[in-house]
């Protein structure tokens, strides 16, 4: 009885391995003709769901926008987009699978700096443009000359949080607790880290934790008996929520600031709206902007997702498949290397974010905002110039 | 003064929840010989009963909490005895390996379900108990901390109360010892077994909703980090030995709170793993456990 059935298994594989690739093939070629193909990977679930949602939703706005205006270059666009859970390692295989399957003529990812790196080396590789909305961390784009950017990078975003504290907060020491496991906070520590010194700031602790962990309060013990006048945490909300919450249960009642990565609702839930008072965080757009273009959008995005408001995940996300757009309709074709060029040329484009120009790193250089978070709501207090 | 204070009485409070936890790993291993891996999952089950049932009461006073803090745990212990009858009990009398990867199989499947059904993102957990830090001189304490403390040592001391005093307790040793003769002296090895699986997941449940009461921030896939903590916390103080358990929960608290304290933040969880590399090296048998003699 047993021996057919071992038999059979190797040739069904075979008939369905083959059944597989004709589909892909097949499938490809016909929808190539009256469709452009754009992948994005995001983390819509898990750890930082609410950052890839968001650009997802910035994503999809665009997308639709851009399709209902009658498509680019005669075609309409087509999002094939995929989920990586927020996990390592699942962002490479899907960029693959985009590339070498659906053969998609650019891809858009991702939030964090971390997961966008994993994927920009075989991008770069494939000669397919990346185009990441929200990765803050230089290192991302230096992998090659098809990996772009439509944010700020940290270098940038550390200095102003330095200038923050020295001009608007009024401190003198500072304590810095850095997430060990997250690229993006790595390197926004050692840009805020050398703005603050050179600034001639003084750095009384300097405390690291692993993303993911719940427990703080051994580091922020240390901190309190550093006697910092402020505590800067380049983290992620769902680690810096438990954190203030545990500093302010410790009687720590100095201001504590970040970075882009607290942009989340969930800090609130998370951290405790009386725990978040004295708190604040750069990031890339305001929904309370008094901008045209960004208040165009923020006025879409209600309407489409049932009166949400926009925060700067959504607006990078919008700005992303924009910036796409406007390159292939200047380059007049999706082959390479005529679009990277024109991506590479983009010049004071106007987004949501405002007015987007790539420069010789292919990053952007644009404005900041800082928010503060006052009985539960989030506040605009001031817009930097880059 | 006030700093190594605070620093000692976080450490506890960290090692009270390694020690619950660990009290889990170290009943069933003292019974069954075996280490229940899907036991951090069950704990995972336990923070979300808790995190439903106290949606659904209305919070904030003592009683509530409590009524959460049973009901979850009710809810784990039925859990518990369901996974024992469906995933362990066909393995009876196999090796013990095949029983261990069954664990880990288990293990997975309540992740992966937990991802399916309560969605893979990170949720809020409401305050159960009412919260008060309490401050005396520069040091602070919270009621959370406190909670946790006093339920460790009351399940703790319950425990031991139940294995060394009680008729089933007695029956669990005796399983322990020789499970043959426990049968043939009148014992029905399958009750106590299910009982023991109850028991060890009731006080995951217990350690769960202690946890995400004191970090209140759960999602599937919590169990994990804390449950291999607690299984350090379990071997360091002697594996199947409740006593050392809580003792060996405590201990690593300190040594964690400690790295932290004199500077090596980075390195928090590598040290925590290399204790348990040091002590199967040096004192396999943990703080408090018996050397034995493997006959072969």
């Amino acid at each position: 009885m047993r021996r057919p059935q071992i038999r059979i298994l190797p040739v069904a594989a075979l008939a369905a391995v083959a059944l597989l690739a004709g589909c892909s093939k097949t499938g490809g070629d016909a929808a190539g003709a009256s469709t452009i193909k754009v992948g994005e990977f995001a983390s819509l679930t898990g750890k930082e769901a609410t950052f890839g949602t968001s650009s997802h939703e910035g994503t999809l706005l665009a997308v639709e926008e851009v399709n209902a205006a009658g498509g680019v270059l005669g075609k309409k666009l087509q999002l094939v987009y995929e989920d990586n859970r927020s996990t390592p390692g699942e962002s490479l295989t899907i960029a693959k699978k985009l590339i070498n399957n659906d053969k998609v003529i650019a891809i858009l990812g991702e939030v964090a700096s971390g997961r966008s790196l994993e994927v920009a080396p075989f991008a770069q590789q494939s000669h397919i443009p990346q185009i990441s909305p929200s990765s803050t961390n230089p290192a991302v784009t230096q992998v090659g000359d098809y990996i772009f950017r439509v944010c700020f990078i940290d270098p940038f975003q550390g200095k102003l949080l330095a200038a923050f504290a020295r001009n608007t907060l009024k401190v003198k020491k500072v304590a810095l607790f850095s997430d060990v496991a997250a690229p993006y906070s790595v390197g926004l520590a050692k840009f805020f880290k050398e703005a603050w010194l050179t600034g001639g700031g003084e750095l009384v602790s300097e405390v690291k934790y692993t993303g993911g962990d719940k427990d703080f309060k051994a580091q922020l013990t240390v901190i309190k008996n550093a006697g910092a006048e402020a505590i800067m945490i380049p983290g992620y909300y769902n680690d810096v929520g438990l954190i203030v919450a545990q500093a302010r249960q410790l009687g720590i009642t100095v201001p504590m600031f970040g970075g882009d990565g607290w942009e989340a609702p969930e800090l609130i839930q998370i951290a405790g709206a009386e725990n978040l008072a004295n708190t604040f965080y750069s990031t890339h757009f305001s929904p309370t902007s008094t901008d045209p273009l960004a208040q165009k959008f923020v006025a879409a995005y209600k309407a489409k997702f049932n009166g949400k408001v926009p925060d700067a995940m959504a607006a990078l996300g919008y700005d992303s498949v924009m910036v796409l757009v406007d390159a292939i309709k200047r380059a007049g074709t999706t082959d390479e290397p005529q679009l990277r060029d024109a991506i590479a040329a983009t010049k004071d484009f106007p987004g949501a974010t405002g007015i987007t120009t790539l420069d010789a790193n292919r990053d952007a250089s644009k404005s900041a905002v800082i928010i503060t978070v006052k009985d539960g709501q989030f506040h605009y207090l001031e817009t930097v110039a880059p | 003064m006030t700093e190594l204070l605070q620093q000692l009485i976080n450490g506890l409070a960290l090692g009270a929840i390694y020690a619950l936890i660990a009290l889990g790993y170290t009943m069933v291993y003292g019974v069954l010989r075996f280490i229940n891996f899907a036991h951090s999952d069950v704990f995972m089950i336990g923070a979300f009963a808790g995190y439903f049932l106290a949606r659904a009461l209305p919070g904030g006073s003592v009683y509530a909490g409590l009524a959460v803090l049973l009901g979850a745990m009710a809810i784990c212990a039925l859990l518990g005895v369901i996974i024992e009858k469906l995933a362990y009990r066909p393995l009876r009398g196999r090796s013990t390996l095949t029983v261990l990867i069954t664990a880990i199989g288990v293990s997975l499947l309540l992740q992966n379900l937990g991802q399916r059904i309560f969605g893979p993102n990170p949720r809020s957990f409401p305050a159960l108990f009412p919260v008060h830090q309490f401050h005396f001189g520069g040091v602070v304490l919270s009621s959370a901390q406190i909670v946790v403390f006093v339920v460790a040592m009351v399940l703790l001391f319950a425990l031991r109360h139940i294995v060394l005093h009680t008729r089933i307790g007695t029956a669990m040793r005796a399983l322990s010892f020789n499970p043959v003769a426990a049968s043939l002296v009148g014992i029905n090895n399958d009750r106590v077994i299910s009982f023991t699986f109850a028991l060890g997941s009731a006080l995951a449940a217990a350690g769960g909703i202690l946890y995400a009461s004191n970090y209140p921030s759960i999602d599937p896939l919590m169990g994990t980090l804390p449950g291999m903590k607690a299984f350090v916390a379990a071997v360091l103080g002697g594996i199947g030995n409740i006593a050392g358990a809580a003792l060996g929960g405590l201990a690593l608290g300190l040594v964690e709170t400690a790295v932290v304290a004199f500077g090596g933040s980075t390195y928090r969880d590598a040290v925590a793993f290399a204790v348990l590399i040091l002590i199967l090296l040096l004192r396999p048998e943990g703080l408090l456990g018996k050397r034995t003699v493997e006959k072969v």
